[in-house]
């Protein structure tokens, strides 16, 4: 073995992430739990950098350690995105931590190893390392899932999340295996390159492929690997199941869109049969299933169940508008559902944390920013133009009709409408119901940053949508063409 | 100057109803009076314009409409008729609009009202002066529309709202039937323009049309559409139903566009259209017989009737059965001479009501009044001069129209004419009972009224008193002064080309040689026998109604329900429609369209919500499950169908 030294440039964000969540960790060591306000600015700060890194880096693909990793616009866009989530979650966690007596430097160092791992799951180019880097992830978020060992509802959610968790690397492994078994290869331009040939698919590599799928579908949580949605959603820790509902979704969400359209782009005719059953399964529970909850982190939950089912509408259409419609509808979603977690943070009474949605009550009385800022998010995720949401939805129903999957765009509205029921049910709620107790206030420094960041994205995105259409569309190009 | 007679009382109308407050109400009074009076006396210059130089002459104002073959222009029609019009509408409305400011002076929206007289009078003008169908459709919509607002004035009482919502809804029927009409017309001769329907409608005599199957003459399906366009406006019988509840109106209105204008639109209308309906001989015998049936059933009513308005609103219900009768036979020159003499001692008859309710402090009720002529004298006299015009003594403006009518049907010969001669003799022994009934009632006799009321009865301030006086000439002379230029000799050269009567048609003609001396004093002798029986059953044998009424009650009650023409109406359309509604709503809408649609829908989504969430145990093997089940069977559907 004398293989020449690979390239580290290409990984430079990565590198850089995980030496900064090391430093952090030693430092946290080092200072105690005194130290938690501090390691959270710094992760913010590192993961910000790092975001600087990933767009500064050569334009272009670039592929190196023997060709397990790549880095394209596709993986830069999907790598900013993550990193945001991931900063937006540290930054209005905090008062949180604080309150609930859970002031442990480990959190923020944890959510930067969690990053790393979906750093590298979204640049995977090959089996392996795609394993790697989601079980880096992973391993980090049952840890923070379960982080209020001592409250049997966060207890219970990790260890759910951890069972469920590995019942589906198991499956991706199986999968990966029959893939290697039946193609010869675990890279992924190895892969392409014999389906390329002309060769008809194998019943085994279609196997492999269905595992694998099943695998990244977990982890997105598309029906029917959801289960372990809203048990964990509700479960952890609302900072933590902010944390879930953005950066890992995002993540997995772009490691499924790598490995069809990459490897597999020639077996679009097989997967988007996956795809499309889970697709109107996510949408069509997704908006029935909430309908009936009034708790609102699980409302959540079902809620990006319903939203991971739109956007693998713009992945079944297979087509680069299509990717183009799943990168903008995830880039939107990011930014809602901080928001709107944000605002759940901020569902706080007599020094408790309420989650019911009656507890929202009249807050357009008490707190009209709050719900202002509530309803724009919840008149998005409703899809109602001219929100954000709208727009998200517009792109990926709009390449599902140019792929002509005719039933899928009209199934998909029909569920927005469904849908669209317990979002405006929220707005009823605070702008016409009677007023619930106060929430404690004052909105803490980050949450109201944050709220006034993603809140005008939300609202304004139709003012100046090119920088994400345009992005959007060149990460697209870079991954079909590629 | 035409073009300023019509649109001077619509600017005046803008500025009263935009700036009512303004120019404040004396504003607004004197705006919409000044502008009405203006376009009075340039009526009158016109008439007399007319009289020397009767040519035709149009004015385009504007073009309107110009869509395919469909072509109509906003233009102004003057002649003979439109002139008349013109005279008869602004005089009256310009008395109204002075004798309003009296009446009114009470009232809280005192520029809403004058606005309203002058809308309604510009529509009226635009009505009178249209040079095609369209544009007469406007007119026609419009007063309607002004007719509604005016009668629900005092929107705050339901039953004035109920009376303008049946006014129009009433009339609805009949623009339904003129609106088709102008359509066939327009499928008829391919135009709506006047000049144009006139010239092609001789040649269209007996073509026809095919409809559902059945060959209908046109011209007379046209012509009975139009009809019933003027049976709406005009009240005639079958959709006279709103005229009687329009009297919730104040009285300034009932007497402008109830008695002397918008009610003759039909009138003015038939006659306008004479050069077809002279070829649409069945379509004429129909308004006759309406017309007369009309003047009969009218005037029984207003025999029975206590409300003072409501009998001068029935005896308008018959004078105007005279006119179509008398459009029927031909006459349609002693139509347009009676709708004159009728609008000028109408008006005065309602005005003089008017000041007598004023008087008695908004009493309406002729059982509580009597015993008041002493105290309000000008109005008494008036009142006399009306009713004498009314019942048709000679040197009173009614008698000349009104009997030269009852000739003119007797010698149109035909069988229908002769039944209109019987009418209109039976009707005009009533008009003449009713209307001393009425002064009788009103004026003599001992004071039914209480005593506070009684104190405070007095005579009218100037500005209403002078409407009358004037209004009293008209009814006086107009008959006179205008019979020799109207249906006299001078008749041809006057009309010229406005009117036309086919040569075997001339029934005016026939009627001013000699005929046998009862049909020719006909009416005359039975207004005095009117009078008299008046006379004794009111002042000399006060008993006599009651035993009367005691000895045919069921004749008593039919015509004091007004024929149960609104009873018969709520049961057939009201109650109906009410009931197909209500089960439209009930079972279409809210059991079948709601219940399978939103409600079902919605219910099914809830139901389907409650199954999904019951998925979610909280069991981790259920969970495990689901996604082994799930592998499974994407697994099993790609080996088996793929």
């Amino acid at each position: 073995m004398n293989a020449p030294f690979p390239a580290l440039s290409p990984a430079l964000p990565e590198i850089f992430l995980v030496l900064c969540g090391f430093a952090l960790l030693l430092y946290g060591v080092f200072r105690g739990d005194r130290s938690t306000r501090s390691v959270g600015y710094l992760a913010v700060l590192a993961l910000v950098i790092t975001a600087r890194l990933v767009i500064g880096g050569a334009d272009g693909r670039a592929v190196t350690f023997e060709g397990l990793y790549v880095v394209d616009s596709f993986a830069r866009f999907m790598k900013v995105l993550v990193l945001l989530g991931s900063a937006f979650s540290i930054l209005i966690a905090r008062g949180y931590l604080e309150r609930e007596n859970m002031k442990r430097p480990e959190f923020a160092v944890l959510i930067v190893l969690a990053t790393f791992g979906m750093l590298m799951m979204i640049s995977a180019n090959d089996l392996i390392s795609l394993y790697v880097g989601l079980e880096t992830q992973s391993l980090a978020l049952y840890v923070v899932a379960a982080m209020r060992r001592d409250n049997a509802k966060s207890s219970e959610a990790g260890l759910k999340y951890f069972l469920l968790g590995a019942l589906s690397s198991g499956m991706l492994l199986y999968g990966a295996s029959l893939v290697y078994g039946f193609s010869g290869t675990t890279n992924f331009d190895g892969v392409a390159r014999l389906l390329m040939q002309g060769n008809h698919p194998s019943v085994g590599l279609v196997a492999g492929l269905v595992f694998v799928a099943a695998g990244l579908a977990f982890k997105v949580s598309a029906v029917p690997f959801h289960m372990w949605t809203p048990d964990v959603y509700e479960g952890a820790p609302t900072p933590i199941t902010a944390f879930f509902a953005v950066a890992p979704k995002v993540a997995a969400v772009a490691l499924f869109v790598r490995v069809l359209v990459g490897p597999f782009g020639e077996m679009v005719g097989e997967w988007r049969q996956i795809i499309y059953f889970c697709s109107v399964a996510s949408m069509l529970l997704g908006s029935f299933a909430a309908i009936n909850q009034h708790n609102i982190k699980r409302l959540m939950a079902y809620s990006s169940i319903g939203h991971i089912g739109y956007a693998l509408v713009g992945l079944a259409a297979g087509t680069e508008e299509g990717v183009r419609g799943v990168l903008i509808y995830m880039a939107i979603y990011v930014f809602m559902n901080v928001g709107a977690f944000a605002v759940i943070l901020s569902m706080r009474q007599k020094g408790r944390m309420v989650e019911e949605i009656a507890d929202l009550g009249g807050l357009s009385r008490r707190q009209p920013m709050l719900a202002a800022a509530m309803a724009v998010f919840m008149f998005s995720m409703a899809g109602i133009p001219p929100m954000a949401g709208f727009f998200g939805k517009l792109y990926v129903f709009l390449a599902a009709i140019q792929a002509q999957l005719y039933v899928l765009a009209v199934l998909g509205v029909l569920t927005s409408v469904v849908g669209a029921f317990y979002y405006l049910r929220i707005i009823k709620v605070m702008y016409f119901d009677q007023p619930a107790p106060a929430f404690d206030g004052p909105v803490e420094f980050e949450v109201s940053a944050v709220l006034t960041v993603t809140g005008l994205f939300t609202l304004l995105f139709f003012v100046f949508p090119s920088p994400i259409l345009s992005a959007a569309a060149r990460a697209a190009a870079a991954l079909v063409a590629g | 100057m035409l073009a300023a007679v019509v649109f001077l009382p619509l600017i005046a109308a803008f500025i009263a109803g935009f700036f009512g407050r303004v120019i404040g109400d004396r504003g607004a009074q004197l705006v919409t009076t000044g502008a009405v009076g203006l376009a009075a006396l340039l009526s009158i210059v016109l008439f007399a314009q007319v009289i020397h130089t009767p040519t035709p002459q149009t004015i385009e104002v504007l073009r309107w409409i110009d869509v395919g073959e469909f072509q109509a222009n906003w233009e102004l029609r003057f002649d003979a008729l439109t002139a008349v019009m013109l005279l008869v509408v602004t005089v009256v409305s310009a008395m109204v609009h002075l004798y309003s400011i009296g009446y009114m002076a009470e009232d809280p929206a005192i520029p809403r009202f004058m606005a309203y007289l002058s809308l309604f009078t510009f529509f009226m003008l635009s009505l009178v002066t249209a040079e095609n169908f369209v544009q007469m459709y406007f007119g026609w919509e419009g007063v309607g529309l002004a007719s509604y607002l005016l009668i629900n004035f005092w929107y705050q009482r339901p039953s004035a709202n109920a009376a303008s919502i049946k006014a129009f809804l009433v009339n609805r029927v009949g623009d339904f039937g003129f609106a088709l009409g102008i359509m066939a017309v327009f499928s008829l001769v391919g135009s709506v323009d006047f000049n144009d329907v006139f010239q092609a409608a001789p040649e269209l005599a007996g073509k026809t049309f095919s409809f559902l199957g059945y060959d209908c003459d046109g011209l007379t399906v046209a012509c009975l559409l139009l009809f019933m366009g003027a049976m709406g406006k005009s009240a005639q019988l079958g959709l006279h139903t709103w005229l009687p509840d329009a009297m919730e109106g104040p009285t300034p209105v009932s007497a402008l566009i109830h008695a002397a204008t918008m009610v003759t639109a039909g009138v003015f209308m038939v006659a306008r259209l004479s050069p077809v309906f002279e070829y649409a001989p069945t379509a004429l015998a129909v308004v006759a017989f309406v017309g007369a049936s009309t003047a009969f059933v009218a005037a029984t009513i207003g025999l029975t009737q206590f409300d003072i308005k409501r009998v001068i609103a029935y005896s308008t219900m018959s004078q105007l059965g005279y006119m179509f009768f008398a459009l029927g036979v031909s006459a349609y020159q002693a139509a347009i001479f009676h709708l004159m003499t009728h609008a000028f001692f109408k008006a005065l008859l309602f005005l003089g009501a008017g000041s007598v309710i004023h008087a008695m402090h908004h009493e309406q009720d002729m059982r509580k009044m009597g015993g008041i002529w002493k105290l309000i004298p000008i109005t008494y006299a008036m009142m006399w001069i009306g009713s004498l015009a009314l019942a048709g003594i000679p040197i009173f403006a009614g008698f000349y129209s009104k009997d030269l009518i009852v000739d003119a049907a007797w010698a149109s010969g035909s069988g229908v004419g002769y039944y209109a001669f019987a009418m209109g003799i039976a009707a005009a022994v009533m008009t003449a009972f009713y209307s001393w009934r009425l002064l009788i009632m009103t004026f003599h006799g001992a004071p039914r009224a209480d005593h506070h009321t009684m104190e405070h009865v007095h005579e009218s301030p100037w500005v209403m008193l002078v409407p009358l006086l004037v209004l009293a000439l008209g009814a006086v002379f107009s008959g006179i002064l205008g019979f020799h230029l109207f249906v006299g000799e001078g008749r041809a050269a006057f009309w010229g080309t406005a009117i036309k009567v086919l040569p075997g048609h001339d029934s005016i003609g026939v009627a001013e040689q000699p005929l046998p001396l009862l049909i020719e004093h006909g009416t005359l002798i039975v207004a005095l026998i009117g009078i008299a029986l008046a006379y004794v059953f009111y002042m000399a044998a006060p008993r006599l109604p009651a035993a009367l009424v005691a000895r045919c009650r069921g004749l008593h009650r039919f015509i004091y329900n007004k024929w149960y023409f609104d009873e018969l109406y709520q049961f057939l359309f009201v109650d109906f429609a009410k009931w197909v509604g209500f089960g439209l709503w009930k079972s279409g809408d809210g059991a079948v369209i709601d219940g399978v649609g939103p409600d079902g829908v919605a219910a099914a989504t809830r139901v389907l919500g409650q199954k999904a969430s019951g998925l979610q145990t909280g069991y981790v093997y259920h969970y495990a499950f689901v996604m082994v089940i799930g592998i499974v069977g994407l697994v099993g559907w790609f080996y088996f169908f793929s």
